[in-house]
């Protein structure tokens, strides 16, 4: 049945239950690369734990697929732990994950820069190191529409978090021990600078209401994956005027040299079609370029969405040999896949 | 005060965030995400149930012990970070009542007192950053500054509600600094604080739950 809000329809039974029922599916359809633990609230990777490799989990608010779910399998996550929409999930999830994937060797925690998601992590990290496992944590903030100071919660944590958990992944599946895991994965979100910009809300189906309005004729600049408004109201320009504040934004912020390598990330928010992404990926190409950068690797497709917002955000990662042997390694998960 | 008191108190919030929910809701959309109020009716109708159970099985449950269960439902029902604020402030409230079966008005000064000390460790919030804080500080040091001065504990919760939603308000001209909120830099002006909302019909709860109890 699909029930009709006020200003969307969506493919609902209960919207209480909409989380729980899209595991069950992502379970049926992935199952040989996860399972879903419906009781604990967890994705994990099919034959985790793996002995003596070290676990990655990542985990935050639904509403991002296929962030983090759509990750979990070889070469990327042993676990997510989804919240309700738009809310951290619970450090009892992250502490059955961290368990259900531990092979001995530590575990890796990716945790986005949001309060809640660095509250609920923390309290489970300590409750793991209680039980005697070793955990690291690696906070993700990326987001330069955000000033890093003491008058906000800092960056927030976007499009790194996929390129962290892909290329860390591939450095732990390599056999890659804890400190270096971690330390890669610290590497990619200090390399790493992104921008986002909005041309819709998006409902949460609970609420069954757009977050916010956004008056014809009008983008939101600085947005970040929650629905949440950005830091200020534009005038709607053509494509190249927009990638134009995007890449500046991004490439004033990460300073790096000219001549250097780099990842260029196009992510699609949920509802903006491929079409356009790849328009954009094509201004995102050249303007790189004009700014003395060579786009070496890339990705494009709506892979960490803000559920049905239209809109994009650029991520742009500084690489090293290191990184893009780890981004070239295979993968095979829900949502990423090549090598195998 | 018992045990009583506190199921009572769960029992009020449950039943006040479930009324402003969509209030809540609408507060938060404007400078967060807009699931406050769906995560509050979430915890506290986890908590409510909780305590029930609990008192079901042993009646005699002394009342830190049901504020550190409802602390630690809270942490694993409700998620953001509410569910981690609240927890650790009724598990650091309710620790300060040991075993004991009943508190005086000093003593639950002393209950509000360790849950802000936890909110403000965890959350490195203060008052003016447009967060809970800027509620439930100005709730703590009116309930105490009315019981020194002699007030019943009627009285001073009323004092404390009053402060505590003078203190909401106050969210409304701040930029906000901490939080999803501080995100929106200037744009978080003009807004109320949902958290610090939200905080307020926690106070207002206490002081309608000890009010009804001595009826």
């Amino acid at each position: 049945m699909a029930v009709e809000t006020n200003q969307m329809r969506k493919f609902l039974n209960d919207p209480a239950h909409v989380v729980k029922e899209s595991l069950v599916g992502l379970a049926a359809a992935h199952g040989d690369l996860l399972r879903y633990d419906a009781v604990k609230q967890i994705i994990v990777r099919k034959d985790a734990p793996k002995k003596g490799k070290v676990a990655l989990i990542s985990g935050g608010g639904s509403g991002h697929e296929p962030l983090h779910g759509g990750f979990v399998g070889l070469g990327m996550l042993d676990a997510a732990c989804p919240g309700e929409v738009f809310t951290s999930p619970v450090p009892e999830q992250m502490l059955a994950a961290t368990k259900a994937v531990d092979g001995g060797a530590g575990v890796v925690h990716i945790v986005k820069n949001y309060t809640g998601d660095v509250l609920n992590f923390k309290m489970a990290a300590e409750d793991a190191a209680d039980e005697g496992i070793k955990v690291t944590s690696v906070v993700i903030d990326d987001d330069v529409a955000v000033q890093d100071s003491l008058y906000t919660a800092g960056r927030r944590g976007v499009g790194a978090t996929v390129l962290a958990e892909k290329i860390a992944g591939a450095a732990a599946e390599s056999g890659a021990d804890l400190a270096k895991v971690t330390d890669i994965v610290k590497r990619v979100n200090d390399r790493s600078r992104s921008f986002g910009v909005a041309l819709s809300s998006c409902v949460p189906p609970a609420s069954g209401k757009a977050i916010f309005d956004l008056p014809e004729g009008q983008v939101e600049l600085g947005i970040g994956i929650h629905g949440e408004p950005g830091r200020r109201r534009a005038p709607l320009g053509s494509a190249t005027e927009v990638v134009d504040v995007i890449v500046e934004a991004v490439v004033s912020d990460l300073k790096a040299k000219r001549g250097s390598k780099v990842l260029a990330f196009v992510n699609g928010m949920g509802g903006t079609p491929l079409l356009e992404l790849y328009l954009l990926y094509g201004e995102v190409d050249k303007k790189l370029r004009a700014a003395g950068l060579e786009p070496v690797r890339n990705l494009v497709g709506s892979y960490i969405t803000s559920l049905e917002m239209a809109g994009a955000s650029l991520t742009v990662l500084e690489l090293d040999e290191e990184l893009t042997k780890y981004w070239d390694a295979p993968v095979h998960t829900a949502a990423l896949r090549w090598g195998v | 005060m018992n045990a009583a008191t506190i199921a009572s108190w769960m029992r009020e919030i449950n039943a006040s965030v479930r009324a402003e929910r969509d209030h809540l809701v609408q507060l938060d959309a404007a400078i967060g995400d807009g699931d406050h109020g769906t995560n509050m009716t979430r915890g506290f109708e986890a908590v409510v149930l909780a305590l029930g159970q609990a008192l079901d099985a042993d009646p005699e449950s002394p009342p830190g012990k049901l504020l550190i269960l409802a602390g630690r439902t809270l942490v694993s029902t409700v998620g953001g970070a509410s569910g981690p604020l609240w927890g650790s402030a009724l598990r650091s409230g309710g620790r300060v009542l040991g075993d004991q079966g009943s508190f005086d008005g000093a003593q639950l000064v002393e209950v509000l007192a360790a849950a802000l000390a936890s909110v403000k460790d965890l959350g490195t919030a203060a008052v003016g950053d447009k967060t809970m804080v800027d509620a439930l500080e100005p709730a703590v040091e009116k309930l105490r500054a009315r019981l020194t001065d002699g007030a019943t504990v009627e009285d001073a919760l009323e004092g404390a509600a009053a402060a505590a939603e003078a203190g909401m308000r106050s969210t409304i001209p701040i930029q906000a600094r901490k939080g999803r909120a501080s995100y929106l830099g200037e744009r978080s002006v003009g807004h109320q604080d949902p958290g610090a909302t939200s905080t307020a019909l926690v106070i207002r709860a206490l002081q309608k739950a000890v009010v009804y109890q001595n009826r």
